[in-house]
């Protein structure tokens, strides 16, 4: 008799691990299916947000290579904020470069480090800068963002001589940047940042104003 | 049950915001503004009507033991192809919402309405619970979203056109953003305006049954849960 019910109970048991092993097996199908159909669209999407990113940082500034792939790693966590490698993207107007869009990382946020997108030309002058990421109190460290108002645009053709770097500073430290009201943490780690990408450039110069590398990746 | 009830149910006497409480972490997390409200609203519509239906497609089905788990899998299946739906045709809205929109997985509403009414109904009125739950949960959603924004933004739907791509906006703006009372987009003010919200309901309930004078049903907030 004893047999009888321990047989019943695992064939319960087959059978629920078979009902969630077919269950399991449909999701999975399901994913995988959805996954098929969206993918080219899903990289699509992604290549056409990052390239109207670099057409806002760059604003007029006129290029016609393929900057999503003509890009080299930097690893400069003094100066980037971030220990993770750093893309550097190169604009190229038949075949001269006309400027680099660096990744920069501001630490010093107020909450959590701020995502930076500097574009730098050649001649070590800012073509502009853009936050793409924070956490930054809405109402007041937003006035970061472009919508909130055009506080980042005063950066635009300052270089690291100008002003010099002992004011490379929000006004509050003794610099030439104005904070703005309600906040002074985000517009400082901002502009440290900045600074620290036109350091990074200066040091990396010639890396990064090499020609684009001939091995072409797989 | 007959459709008018399922329907009813989600709306108003069960509504997932206002008397279940169910699913309160997005809903206070993502009320911002319209747009992020309502893009929410239809992707937790969308998985809810699509889980409801699969869970009462299988639900007689399932032994005891697994039942939960399979409930899970459905949700988490359903809900990744809604992610990769919106990364791939709506990428503004998924950028938007980020995090909130996997963790539509862990939305306590999902699994209740699986194991509580989609389990042991028919497909077509799992299916249609599912969208009266969602309508409620998304009405919720996107008045507290219009109120947040109107307040702290100044503007209704302000968001809208970036969310969706489309190059020019198609909210209203009130007045200027600058001078929004800051507290309605905090994290603070979603409690306090969900609050008042539930205030106002309570309110008006608490009218209709003295002016009906029937005792009203117990549909404390909360209460269904316990």
């Amino acid at each position: 008799m004893a047999d009888r019910a321990d047989e019943r109970s695992l064939w319960r048991a087959a059978r629920a691990a078979i009902l969630l092993a077919a269950v399991a097996v449909a999701g999975f199908g399901l994913v995988a299916l959805v996954h098929e159909a969206t993918r080219d669209d899903i990289a699509a999407a992604a290549h056409a947000r990052q390239l109207a990113r670099f057409r806002e940082v760059l604003a007029a500034t006129r290029f016609d290579n393929d900057m999503l792939a003509d890009v080299v790693e930097l690893r400069d966590p003094e100066l980037l904020g971030t220990t993770a490698p750093a893309h550097a993207w190169r604009a190229r107007l038949a075949g001269r470069p006309v400027a680099v869009v660096l990744e920069a990382v501001a630490p010093g946020g107020y909450s959590g480090p701020i995502e930076l997108l500097v574009a730098i030309a050649p001649d070590g002058k800012l073509i502009g800068v853009r936050v793409t990421g924070h956490h930054e109190t809405p109402g007041l460290g937003d006035a970061i963002e472009t919508h909130r108002s055009n506080w980042i645009e005063r950066f635009r053709g300052r270089s690291l001589g100008d002003p010099p770097p002992a004011r490379w500073k929000v006004r509050k430290d003794g610099g030439d940047f104005d904070q703005f009201t309600g906040a002074t943490i985000t517009p400082r780690a901002v502009v440290g940042a900045v600074s620290n990408a036109l350091a990074c450039f200066t040091r990396h110069r010639a890396e990064l104003l090499a020609p684009p590398a001939t091995i072409v990746p797989p | 049950m007959t459709p008018g009830a399922i329907l009813r149910n989600g709306l108003v006497t069960q509504n997932p915001g206002l008397v279940q409480l169910l699913g309160l972490c997005p809903l206070l997390a993502v009320s911002t503004s319209l747009g992020s409200g309502l893009g929410l609203g239809l992707a937790t519509l969308a998985v809810l009507v699509a889980s409801n239906a699969a869970v009462a497609v299988v639900g007689r089905f399932l032994p005891a033991e697994i039942r939960i788990a399979v409930f899970v899998l459905l949700v988490a299946s359903l809900v990744t192809a809604v992610e990769l739906a919106l990364a791939a045709w709506v990428p503004g809205l998924h950028a938007a919402l980020g995090i909130f929109l996997p963790l539509i997985v862990t939305n306590c509403l999902l699994l209740a309405r699986a194991e509580g009414f989609a389990s042991r109904q028919p497909p077509h009125l799992a299916a249609l619970d599912g969208f009266a739950m969602g309508a409620g949960f998304l009405l919720v959603l996107v008045t507290l979203g219009s109120v947040r924004e109107l307040l702290g933004h100044g503007s209704v739907g302000g968001d809208i056109h970036s969310l969706l791509g489309w190059p020019a906006p198609v909210g209203v703006t009130v007045f200027d953003g600058r001078h929004g009372l800051l507290l309605a987009i905090l994290p603070p003010g979603a409690f306090i305006l969900l609050g008042l919200l539930l205030a106002l309901r309570q309110w008006h309930r608490a009218r209709r049954a003295a002016t009906t004078s029937e005792p009203a049903p117990a549909t404390t907030p909360g209460a269904a849960r316990a």
